[in-house]
């Protein structure tokens, strides 16, 4: 399993594809908690399980005014199909191009697999990293942890 | 190892016998395929045990994959208000294929509750807080997906065929 950024860590920037034509940045989200949720791929079992349960949690990631954003080396096309398909109400960035760049700055890349690791990150509204958690790739962490290092955010 | 946050209380949806040694506690969604492919085994696993197993169920609906699951759950909210919840339970389940509006109302029918009074509470979403404090509690405790199932506290990890359950629930009881 990689070694993923710590909590105290300045959570690397970076802006990537939304939708084909749309990019989202880290920094433009500066003011706000991020939850950032790496995981391996769109259409994976697993994957759907985990998404499909922060989509059902989301209302709750907003009571503290955080973001979630889902981000794997997916390309746009495929994310956009697969949010469509599982109604996803929340963005999925394509780490698609150089492949894996941003989750390699996350310490969150499976250079043998060649995708992203289940990797979760609570970033604070000044862009510290607070909590971090990698999952072995087959299990869902669930939102607990999510929940937990949202509620001892300082205000 | 994940444990159940939420202690089971009186406002559960229980079977059993409070002192039963051991507590099974299912965290399940009405139109979950594996949800329904569970309940048989359920009641297997009731019978294998008799008195020694109190067994309770808490919703966990994942409404954006499963678009009829909160209404038969609210449906089943609703007539646990009116002491018939399990009837309502094993009718969702043993229908699962066929739920919708229209079962809902077919299966209170049968179960002789209003008509009206179920359709009122369906379109005022009634029973909607207390679905989502099941949920919500299932998520503090690390239900992740379903069924999951806690034995005595604990969450059980990996299948859930009859064996596997008895196995589990043998162990927790020593």
């Amino acid at each position: 399993m990689s070694n993923i950024l710590g909590p105290g860590t300045p959570a690397p920037d970076f802006a990537l594809h939304v939708t084909p034509d749309q990019k989202l940045s880290l920094g433009e989200l500066r003011g706000k908690p991020v939850i950032l949720a790496f995981y391996p791929a769109d259409w994976s079992p697993v994957c759907g399980d985990q998404m499909a349960l922060y989509n059902e949690v989301l209302s709750e990631f907003k009571k503290h005014g955080a973001e979630l954003l889902g981000i794997s080396v997916d390309g746009v096309w495929c994310h956009d199909e697969f949010a469509k398909v599982r109604h996803l109400h929340f963005p999925l960035l394509a780490d698609f191009e150089p492949k894996g760049e941003i989750a390699r700055k996350y310490g969150a890349y499976r250079h043998d697999d060649g995708f992203c690791e289940r990797a979760l990150f609570v970033i604070d509204k000044s862009g510290t990293i607070r909590w971090s958690y990698c999952s072995p790739v087959a299990v869902n962490p669930g939102a607990d942890g999510i929940l937990q290092a949202l509620e001892e955010l300082p205000k | 190892m994940a444990l159940l946050k939420v202690p089971i209380t009186p406002d559960d949806h229980i079977q059993g016998d409070e002192r039963a040694p051991v507590k099974l506690v299912e965290y399940g969604d009405y139109e979950c395929p594996y949800c329904g492919r569970a309940y048989p085994i359920v009641k297997r696993v009731q019978t294998h045990f008799g008195e020694r197993l109190l067994f309770v169920f808490r919703n966990f609906p994942l409404k954006e994959m499963h678009p009829n699951a909160e209404g038969a759950a609210e449906a089943a909210e609703f007539a646990a208000a009116h002491g018939r919840f399990w009837e309502m339970h094993d009718g969702l389940y043993e229908n699962q294929a066929d739920l919708g509006l229209d079962l809902l109302l077919e299966l209170a029918k049968t179960l002789r509750l209003s008509v009206p009074d179920i359709r009122d509470a369906l379109t005022q979403r009634q029973y909607a807080a207390r679905i989502r404090a099941d949920f919500l509690g299932g998520v503090r405790s690390g239900v992740n997906g379903t069924p999951t199932f806690f034995i005595n506290g604990r969450r059980h990890d990996g299948p859930f065929e009859f064996e596997d359950l008895v196995a589990a629930i043998e162990a927790a009881d020593e």
